[in-house]
Parts: structure tokens; C-alpha cells; sequence
């Protein structure tokens, strides 16, 4: 097949094993395109996309920018904080007005979980989901595994373990589901105020010991803790943190093997990676952000190939 | 459906051997001239040139790419079926080069058109030829023409040229499928 099995992107929960491979298979000659002396290509001339973000985001919305841009769409930025949100407009309200500029793609990042699968329900637009809360946030899963497949040739029997904060992470969510989709073996590692009761139930194992945990995969996801969006303190100290789920050279050096260092950005460094974890040579955190932009490319093309003339 | 023998494998070597000998003829060395198949199906058409100007003209080293158009193509969003992309694999930049596209059949000249502008994404080449092994005439929708035609045919709009390889099919011929 070369059409996708869903008309949005809302999370990875929805979509298909087959619907990942065709991703990274347009992916790939995207990348190519994007590493060319001229990087863009004309297929989305006559659409219009708008990127509505109502949370702050420097990388994704630059990326899916970029993205939008090297396949000649029309784009439209929005952030919350300058807008008519503030004034007291709903999201279908704001969408829907949106809309009647005639916009044909919605990229949507909004604190509220779920909030791209409501507005899919009442907006005639595709919708992608750039993140939801503490729910999904698709893309970028779909590029960490694109960015495993490409390190390590493919993304089953691999294993991966996602270091941090759990409990408030969509990345997590979504590598989850895009993980085990391709059949990787996956473990979640933090501070046990940090991992959500009942995550076992994903098919996932739970180690709170990271040595350990560092010892048993072949990459390491590492998370940023999520201070905005904690309510309560999960942890003592940002020291004892460091000190227990904090990646540095010594302790990679100290496994038997070498094993793949990813980060989905922004990092704090010093906190859960020191500095020389996330310039080495095995960590391929800048793969990641290059990729995030080819397979942004592949999702927004395969979605606009939907909208028929 | 019927299916009629429009080349057999002798014609079409033949042929071949004419389409490489017309390209020394311009190019000679081919010091400053890239030849790029386009995907997917110019690609077989492109090797079969090269082992000949290989062969017998001892030409070897000659700069070659496969150029995808699908993401050029002028028919995005209006087909029922969406196409896959091929993998396009150009190493070098055709700025100042003389660039000789190579495709099996010449029909609406809506790929070609596609290849034009994809083209230029690895620069400016100094010139563009088109080489084709079976011209279609009289079913253009573009003002495109190639500069070396192996076989000129007239076949109706329903009639489908299908270009068969050894590599690919099992066996080189050239037929007419009426459905």
C-alpha cells in the first residue's frame, strides 16, 4: 500500500505497523532530497498549512516548519501567546476561523490531552498531532525509531530503555507504542514517583536502578524532567537526581558495551547527561533532529496525498 | 486483451548499439556529460549504454545517476493510486554539465517535464538532451521531443507501450497491450 491507514495523525495508538515502514520508506527519500543542493520539492505547492502551537516548542515547530516549507506548502504560524486565546476563544472557534482561510493542514501542540482528536472530529482538516499534553506526541517517535533503524539497521529485537520522567512524558507514550509496533523490547527507568502505576500493562519492564538498565539495552532515550509540569516535588533535589538517573562518561564507559545515547531535546545538561554524554560519539541526538524533519516531510506528504483535487 | 510484438531482442540490440553510437558521436569522451535514468524503468535502458560505451568503446568512466520524479510529478492528489517513490541517487552536481536524460518511452512528456525541474535541484547543467527507446508520436501534452528516439511508433491513447527487460523480465522485447 502507499496511502497511510488513517486520514490524521493523532498518535500512534491509531496507526499501523504498515503505516510506520511506509513513513520511513518515504522518509528515506526525503532525506535525500533534504541533503540535496537545492532541498526542496513542489508536491504541495497548492496547500496550505497552519501550525497552531497553544505550548511553547522551539525544535518541533521549527522542524515541522522546515518540513512544510521543503515541500513548497504555504504555512501559517500561530502561537497561543500572542493570539485571541487569551481574549477567550474556544479551540474549535479558533480553528474553524482558521479554517476559513482556507487551510488544508493543521499542526497542532496543545497542553490538553486529546485535544487533536476532538478537533479531528469537528474541523475539515488533516490534523497532526505535535504533541498533546502528557499524551502523544507522534513524530517524534516515529523519528527516535526512525533514527534507531538507521544507527542500527532496524528497530525489532532492539533494546531500548526510556530514562527519566515517565509520568509526564508524551515521548515516552508514544516511543512506547511505536517501539513495541515494531517489535523492540522496551524498559522505562526513573525515580519511582516518576513512572505511571500500571505501565507494565504496555508489555514494558520497570528497573529504577540505572546502571542496570544501562547494562541490559542498546539505547538509551533519554528524557528532560518535565519541571513545568509538575505539580508536587517527585524528587528531593535536582542533585540527588543527577546523582541517581544522571548519564555521564564514566558510568558509559564502565558497561560492557557501547550503547546508542538519545535525547529528544531540549537537553539540561549537567542534569540527566553531562555535557561529553551528549557530544560523544555514540550519541546521536543531531541524527535525530535531521531526521525529524525528513520524517515530519513524509508524514504531512502521505496525509496532503489524501486531499483529493 | 491482446499483446503484439512491436521489437524483438535483435531489433532492440540493434538499436542499442545505434542510441550508444549516437552519443559518442555528440559526446565523445564524456568529460563533461552525465547520463540519468529516470526511475523507475530508464534505469535498465541506461545500464544496457553503459556496458555498451564500456565495451566497445572503452568509454568506463562515465558519471551516472537515477533520478525519482514523483515528487515533481504535475498528477499529485489527482490519482486514485498514489505512486511509491523510487530512490534517486545522484552523487555529484550537474552544474555546467551536459546532462543526457534517458527514459524507455516517450508518451504524454509529463515525466520528462517532471525530470526538467527535478533536475535542476543539483544544478544548472550547461545543456539538456533526452533519449528515449520508444517515441510515442502523435500523444504529447507538452512541447517536449527527444533527440535520440530508438523506434518511432503510432499507437492508439487506450494502447500501452510496455518496454521488457532481460534483467527485470526475463527477456528483452518491446510490446503493444490493447486491454
Amino acid at each position: 500500500m502507499n496511502q497511510l491507514s488513517v486520514q490524521h495523525l493523532l498518535g500512534i495508538k491509531h496507526i499501523k505497523k504498515s503505516d510506520i515502514d511506509l513513513i520511513f520508506k518515504t522518509a528515506d527519500h526525503f532525506k535525500e532530497v533534504i541533503n540535496r543542493p537545492i532541498k526542496k520539492v513542489p508536491s504541495l505547492r497548492d496547500i496550505t498549512i497552519a501550525n497552531l502551537f497553544f505550548e511553547n516548542s522551539t525544535r518541533t515547530k521549527l522542524s515541522f516548519e522546515l518540513a512544510e516549507k521543503r515541500l513548497s506548502a504555504d504555512v501559517i504560524n500561530f502561537s497561543a501567546s500572542q493570539s485571541s486565546v487569551k481574549k477567550g476563544e474556544t479551540l474549535i472557534d479558533t480553528a474553524n476561523n482558521i479554517l476559513s482561510m482556507k487551510v488544508d493542514v493543521i499542526v497542532m501542540r496543545h497542553p490538553s490531552v486529546g485535544a487533536c482528536d476532538f478537533l479531528s472530529k469537528h474541523v475539515n482538516a488533516k490534523i497532526v498531532n505535535a504533541g498533546d499534553g502528557t499524551h502523544e506526541h507522534p513524530t517524534q517517535a516515529l523519528l527516535d525509531s526512525y533514527s534507531i533503524r538507521e544507527k542500527l539497521g532496524e528497530v525489532k529485537d532492539k533494546k531500548i530503555v526510556i530514562i527519566g520522567d515517565i509520568l509526564h512524558s508524551r515521548v515516552a507514550l508514544s516511543n512506547i507504542y511505536a517501539l513495541k509496533l515494531q517489535g523492540a523490547e522496551i524498559m522505562v527507568c526513573g525515580p519511582k514517583t516518576l513512572i505511571p502505576k500500571y505501565i507494565e500493562s504496555l508489555g514494558v519492564i520497570v528497573e529504577t536502578n540505572l546502571k542496570k538498565a544501562l547494562n541490559w539495552c542498546d539505547v538509551a532515550n533519554v528524557l528532560r524532567v518535565q519541571n513545568e509540569r509538575m505539580d508536587i516535588n517527585y524528587f528531593p533535589s535536582t542533585r540527588e537526581y543527577t546523582q541517581l538517573f544522571g548519564i555521564d562518561k564514566t558510568l558509559l564507559n564502565s558497561l560492557d558495551k557501547k550503547i546508542v545515547i538519545m535525547h529528544p531535546g531540549p537537553i539540561n545538561r549537567g542534569v540527566e547527561i553531562t555535557s561529553d554524554v551528549a557530544d560523544a560519539d555514540q550519541s546521536i541526538i543531531l541524527n535525530q533532529v535531521e531526521n525529524g524533519v525528513a520524517v515530519r516531510m513524509a508524514v504531512i506528504y502521505l496525509l496532503a496525498q489524501q486531499i483529493k483535487q | 486483451m491482446s499483446k503484439k510484438l512491436l521489437l524483438t531482442e535483435k531489433e532492440i540490440h540493434i538499436i542499442l548499439q545505434r542510441l550508444a553510437c549516437q552519443l559518442v558521436e555528440n559526446h565523445q569522451d564524456f568529460k563533461s556529460t552525465v547520463l540519468i535514468g529516470i526511475q523507475p524503468r530508464g534505469i535498465f535502458l541506461v545500464n544496457r549504454l553503459m556496458q555498451i560505451l564500456k565495451e566497445e568503446y572503452h568509454i568506463s568512466d562515465i558519471k551516472v545517476g537515477q533520478l525519482d520524479i514523483t515528487f515533481y510529478r504535475d498528477d499529485f492528489r489527482r490519482r486514485e493510486d498514489p505512486i511509491a517513490a523510487n530512490t534517486t541517487n545522484i552523487n555529484f552536481i550537474v552544474e555546467n554539465k551536459n546532462v543526457v536524460l534517458i527514459d524507455d518511452v516517450l508518451f504524454s512528456g509529463r515525466s520528462i517535464r517532471a525530470a526538467l525541474t527535478a533536475i535542476q535541484s543539483f544544478g544548472r547543467p550547461s545543456a539538456i538532451e533526452l533519449l528515449v527507446l520508444i517515441d510515442r508520436r502523435f500523444s504529447r501534452h507538452l512541447p517536449i521531443q527527444p533527440d535520440y528516439r530508438g523506434r518511432q511508433v503510432d499507437v492508439i491513447n487506450k494502447e500501452k507501450v510496455t518496454v521488457n527487460w532481460l534483467e527485470k523480465d526475463k527477456k528483452d522485447a518491446v510490446y503493444i497491450i490493447n486491454n
